[in-house]
């Protein structure tokens, strides 16, 4: 499995995890400072999910994401400036300053856009799967959502429509185990996401979605048969929040002992600690990355911080596209 | 030019733009070569565009409508059929959160150029889940845009705007108009969104109406030439965008409102319509003005309740001549 990724993508990738993680350590402590307006969702502990699927992708391949989304768009390429500015709404941020943290897109980059509408984004990711198929090109799409998506409509419906048009589409179920407060087993009686592929014809797997490389190599198969239009999948990465769902939710519903083992399977350190009997980090290799990734995102938060707020009156453009359609293809 | 019915024109529409653009696609329930659509819009177009671009669906409207977006932010431009108006409700989300907010949220990324065709309006007695008039919801949501066509003419070249424009267009297809035969020209042609046309002229009372009702104000316009009075009829023909000029000319030239829609009254289409006019030009009023609407009540299913709740000519005659 590991002969089948190079020591520059295995470094990038922890990299990339590294990174998310400062990042959104840098979003926790920018709102508690009142820089930050509305609310967040933080993507620290989930780091292997996002990283190992986009690891899988070309730049011009497609993903869409949730309310949860700050670490999809960075392992998908997105620039930290511009994302940390949005989510401090700054006129220089992605969207202007319309968005926000849940409402991110880098077009430019396959980066489709996080919806905040629970279980929204996986019928759009059929129909980009469907845009793709009917310009015939080799592009794939990666669907982020929780398992608490699952439970929507439009799990149902956008997942089967995939399955019946043979949709290069890869649904990626992170399940962290709480629908805010709400644990899986209060909502469902399965214990496996994945096992819902079989009602739709369509290959599903479920994997620790703690370790970047199962996260990867369980994607690359999906992204593969994707890619030689050989239909949908299913990846089920069970994985964990370290914080809660919003702001300062303590998320006091989680077992103290649930969240312990959880932390213990902190995917950075598991992937650290692996590459570090590989002989492909070094303790001194750590420690400078480690401070490349912090610096990376110190002059992120420099830029927002110094970027300007939108001019009151910018909030009634871009209702309306005058011109001919500019999408991303 | 040549007659043809709605149905005929709106196919023709969809047929053209099809030849013209291969971004263009159709995705809906029951449009391909098995049924042609509920209504026979989409009859004939899958034998020549093929399977892969007139795509039979599940029934699932909230998966027809985000497929639609998805594919229109990746390139393409879907033309999405949902069989009955009623059933939008069944992909409000799509509809008004996704496809509506896209471009915005995104701060103007991205265009969606998704046409969202669909019937609404009552009068063939199936009731409360395919009988109503919901333009109103769609024209409360910024970012959508709202065609109300009421002639072959106006059909086909709305359609061919919405096709080719660059927004998500809530396209209003009313289910009487589909045998409703007109004129259009043999080449080419558009109309802009946010023109209205005068209808039928006049200087006495000014109707403003749209899909159907326009059928009815005309008629009345005409009944009532007969007893002396002139009565100009305007239709939007688009709600968002409103041709709210035309709509103040045509007041300011009668000083005389009677806005006609097959929406129920309260915060309706109707209500909009007025509220703009009182703002903008309530000087020019010499009366009050008045609406003819449906009751707010569900729509009912028995021909004397049916016949009872959608506006008539009746009513409409009625309304003008209260405030002469």
């Amino acid at each position: 499995m590991l002969s089948m990724v190079d020591r520059a993508k295995l470094l990038e990738m922890y990299r990339q995890m590294l990174t998310i993680r400062f990042f959104e350590e840098k979003v926790f402590e920018l709102y508690g400072q009142n820089l930050v307006p509305g609310t967040i969702h933080l993507y620290a502990g989930q780091e292997a999910v996002a990283v190992g699927v986009c690891a899988n992708l070309r730049k011009d391949d497609y993903i869409t994401s949730t309310h949860r989304g700050h670490g999809h768009c960075i392992a998908k390429g997105a620039r930290l400036d511009k994302t940390m500015a949005e989510i401090l709404g700054r006129k220089t941020g992605y969207c202007k300053g319309k968005g926000g943290s849940m409402h991110i897109a880098d077009f430019s980059i396959g980066m489709l856009g996080a919806t905040a509408v629970v279980g929204a984004g996986i019928p759009i990711a059929a129909g980009a799967a469907l845009s793709i198929k009917l310009r015939g090109t080799d592009q794939v799409v990666a669907c982020f959502f929780g398992e608490g998506a699952s439970n929507q409509g439009t799990f149902h419906e956008g997942i089967n429509l995939a399955a019946v048009w043979s949709l290069p589409a890869v649904f990626v179920c992170e399940n962290n185990l709480y629908a805010m407060g709400t644990r899986q087993s209060r909502v469902m009686l399965i214990e496996n996401i994945a096992d819902r592929a079989k009602a739709y014809g369509i290959h599903g797997v479920a994997v620790d979605g703690n370790d970047v490389l199962a996260v990867f190599e369980a994607t690359r198969e999906a992204v593969e048969r994707a890619r030689r239009d050989e239909g949908p999948a299913l990846v089920e990465c069970k994985t964990y929040r370290h914080k809660g769902h919003s702001r300062f939710d303590p998320a006091a519903y989680r077992p103290k002992q649930e969240v312990e083992k959880w932390l213990r399977k902190d995917p950075i350190a598991l992937f650290q600690t692996r590459l570090l009997d590989m002989g492909i980090l070094s303790q001194a290799t750590v420690e400078e990355i480690a401070q490349e990734c912090r610096q990376a995102v110190d002059e992120a938060t420099k830029f927002a911080i110094e970027s300007p707020f939108p001019e009151p009156e910018e909030a009634l453009e871009d209702v309306y596209s005058s011109g001919e359609s500019a999408s991303a293809q | 030019m040549k007659e043809i019915t709605t149905r005929d024109a709106l196919r023709e529409a969809l047929q053209e733009e099809m030849q013209r653009d291969r971004t263009v696609f159709l995705i809906g329930e029951d449009i391909g070569r098995y049924w042609g659509g509920a209504f026979g819009v989409t009859r004939g177009l899958a034998e020549e565009f093929g399977d892969e671009r007139v795509r039979d669906t599940p029934i699932s409207e909230s998966a027809i409508i985000g497929v639609g977006v998805g594919a229109a932010i990746t390139g393409m431009r879907p033309v999405a059929e949902i069989m009955f108006g009623d059933l939008t409700a069944l992909a409000m989300d799509q509809i008004c959160n996704q496809a509506a907010k896209i471009r915005y949220m995104f701060g103007g990324q991205a265009a969606v150029p998704l046409v969202i065709r669909t019937p609404f309006g009552a009068g063939v007695n199936i009731a409360s889940h395919h009988s109503q008039s919901l333009e109103a919801w769609f024209m409360h949501t910024p970012g959508l845009q709202v065609a109300v066509p009421s002639t072959p003419h106006d059909a086909k070249g709305l359609l061919k705007t919405a096709i080719r424009g660059s927004n998500p267009v809530l396209f209003v297809e009313h289910k009487l108009l589909y045998p409703v035969k007109g004129m259009i020209p043999e080449e080419d042609f558009v109309f802009p969104f946010g023109v209205a046309d005068v209808k039928h002229e006049g200087s006495d009372v000014s109707i403003v109406a749209t899909l159907f009702m326009v059928h009815k104000a005309l008629a009345v316009a005409e009944q009532l030439g007969k007893e002396g009075i002139s009565v100009e009829v305007v239709d939007p023909r688009t709600l968002a965008p409103l041709d709210e000029q035309a709509i103040l000319k045509t007041v300011r030239k009668t000083g005389r409102l009677v806005v006609v829609s097959e929406d129920c009254k309260t915060a309706g289409v109707s209500s909009e319509i007025v509220a703009m006019v009182a703002e903008e030009a309530l000087d020019y009023l010499d009366a009050p003005v008045k609406r003819v609407a449906e009751p707010d009540t569900p729509l009912p299913f028995s021909p004397t309740l049916e016949k009872f709740v959608v506006p008539d000519e009746k009513r409409i005659a009625k309304a003008v001549k209260e405030i002469l």
